[in-house]
């Protein structure tokens, strides 16, 4: 349902999207991981046929964004990631004027945004501008659904929206799921990349990698170590300056680290700790999760790069 | 840990027929790092524009940094230091251009300034960069330059409101590191975050819901009273206590 090949775009000197391929089956859930910067906006936007690649094509359902842009439109939802709802209109009149724009009417398509839109029904009269941001998301999505697109683009639906209200949209977005959506969405949370069918890692306009959550966990081949001790802060210098350390760095509690040399005693590391006057340490050999996979793979960058400057 | 940097008592704040803060009791001591969570709506932000001394409480007893926020919160706000993702540095000012103007506005005197500049830039290795705009500046690097210049005029504490979101994870943590070292050199750090992990980096966290504050503890006390291994499963717990 999305395809895209060797897409490239840059804005003067930056290189937003370097060579970005990409084929997203009918009914999948595929995410889009990385931090602001990394491109994610700009692939969407060329998804959705509002900007223009420099170099490259893509299709959506089989349309081509730029010869066939008025299909491409029809075909899909569209949420940005700035809130892009009238302010000054109430939540039902915001529905009613996508609806109306799309040709249709909120009772013809009711039944796709029932359990979304039910929930803020009963503040259907007050101003968008008014609502708190979990409801404005919900808001967003259903205008996005009220045409019945095949196919919804969504970019950072869940940025500054609390955990909780997080989980509920990714509970909405699974139940999209069912009804054979195809979804593309994007996200800084590393954390929402297990909720995904597949996700791209992406980091300066580039896939770091492209897979199944799994798949992306399988790909890291290192030995991780998480590490705990009384004093945090000390800990953390500390195991920065072991001479076998490659990285070090917090995971709630703990600390994950890597390292230059695999091939050592746990109990090495427990010596030297204890001889730095730690503790109450702990070391467990652990599996990663896709943000440890995420941060291996891109380095670890001290000083901004002249490049970046 | 037994001064106090902040004292709440009953703080009410009212908008109409609205409770957004509903009498808030809590403590803040010197040189801990005190998380202030709550899901969106919860009136987290309400209340630290009152600790801000930005808007007035409807009733009830506030001091920060020694100062009360309802009858002296010009006193307040020289004696704190602020940074959010929103608000932050001049885009369009260099780094040095920056630093003239918040000194300037802290009244850090030009001989002091001089000095803690160069410190700055040589903590952060931005001396080459001392002289190009912000806005020519990587986020993860704004991020870390907005908040040296958040305690640049040494204010006892610092409110960091969301200061790490959008960032990619590498800089997110380079981030926090900067925090541990703000409280080793002793101050103290009100923050408030989306992600779950940075709640486990915070001495104490507070979780609001509904104007109120519904639970207050360490990470660990927090997750031994709501039963569950992550900070997630408390928010959860407490957000939606139904489910």
């Amino acid at each position: 349902m999305i395809e895209t090949y060797n897409i490239s775009k840059s804005y003067g000197e930056v290189k937003a999207l370097d060579q970005i391929s990409l084929q997203v089956g009918k009914g999948e859930l595929f995410g889009l991981i990385g931090p602001d910067g990394a491109g994610k906006t700009t692939l969407f936007r060329i998804l959705v046929s509002l900007l223009l690649p420099d170099k490259g094509t893509a299709k959506m359902g089989g349309f081509d964004v730029v010869k066939d842009f008025r299909k491409v439109r029809d075909l899909i939802g569209y949420m940005p990631g700035r809130f892009s709802l009238y302010s000054d209109l109430s939540v039902e009149e915001n529905l009613k004027f996508f609806a109306t724009v799309f040709g249709t009417t909120i009772e013809e398509n009711y039944d796709l945004i029932r359990d979304i839109y039910s929930q803020i029904e009963p503040f259907k009269k007050r101003l968008a501008g008014r609502l708190s941001g979990g409801m404005k998301q919900k808001l967003a999505l259903s205008c996005a659904l009220i045409h019945k697109p095949e196919i919804l683009v969504l970019d950072e639906p869940t940025t500054g929206v609390d955990a909780v209200s997080r989980k509920e949209f990714w509970e909405m977005l699974k139940n999209l799921q069912t009804k054979r959506i195809t979804i593309i969405v994007s996200t800084p949370y590393m954390d929402e990349a297990g909720l995904c069918d597949r996700v791209a890692l992406i980091q300066k306009g580039k896939f770091m990698a492209l897979d199944t959550p799994l798949g992306i966990v399988n790909s890291f081949k290192y030995r991780l170590l998480a590490i705990n001790a009384s004093n945090r802060y000390r800990l953390l210098q500390d195991l920065r300056e072991w001479n076998n350390t490659d990285s070090a760095f917090g995971f709630g509690q703990d600390f994950h680290v890597t390292f230059k040399n695999d091939r050592f005693e746990k109990e090495e590391l427990f010596r030297y700790l204890s001889e730095k006057g730690h503790t109450d340490i702990r070391i467990e050999e652990i599996d990663p999760g896709i943000e440890d996979v995420f941060m291996k793979l891109m380095g670890t960058p001290d000083k901004p790069q002249k490049a970046d400057l | 840990m037994s001064t106090k940097v902040i004292e709440v008592q009953n703080l009410v704040k009212r908008f109409g027929n609205f409770v957004a803060n509903d009498h808030l009791n809590f403590d803040v001591y010197e040189g801990e790092i005190f998380g202030f969570l709550g899901a969106n709506g919860a009136g987290k932000t309400t209340a630290i524009r009152i600790l801000c001394g930005l808007s007035s409480p409807t009733s009830g007893h506030a001091m920060v940094a020694g100062f009360n926020v309802k009858n002296q919160p010009e006193r307040v706000k020289k004696n704190i230091g602020y940074m959010s993702q929103k608000f932050s540095l001049y885009e369009d000012l260099t780094i040095s251009e920056n630093i003239r103007f918040y000194s300037g506005i802290y009244g850090i005197s030009r001989a002091d300034r001089i000095e803690r500049e160069r410190q700055l830039l040589r903590n952060l290795e931005l001396e080459a960069e001392r002289d190009k705009l912000i806005s020519s500046l990587p986020l993860g690097w704004k991020q870390k330059l907005a908040f040296s210049i958040a305690i640049f005029h040494k204010p006892r504490i610092v409110f960091l409101d969301e200061p790490t979101g959008g960032v990619d994870p590498v800089t997110r943590r380079k981030f926090w590191e900067l925090i541990y070292e703000a409280v080793h050199n002793g101050i103290t750090v009100f923050v408030t975050t989306h992600y779950m992990d940075e709640a486990e980096y915070c001495d104490r966290v507070s979780i609001m819901t509904e104007g109120k504050i519904a639970a207050l503890d360490t990470p660990a006390g927090l997750k031994q009273q709501f039963d569950t291994d992550t900070m997630d499963g408390v928010f959860l717990k407490i957000a939606r206590p139904d489910k």
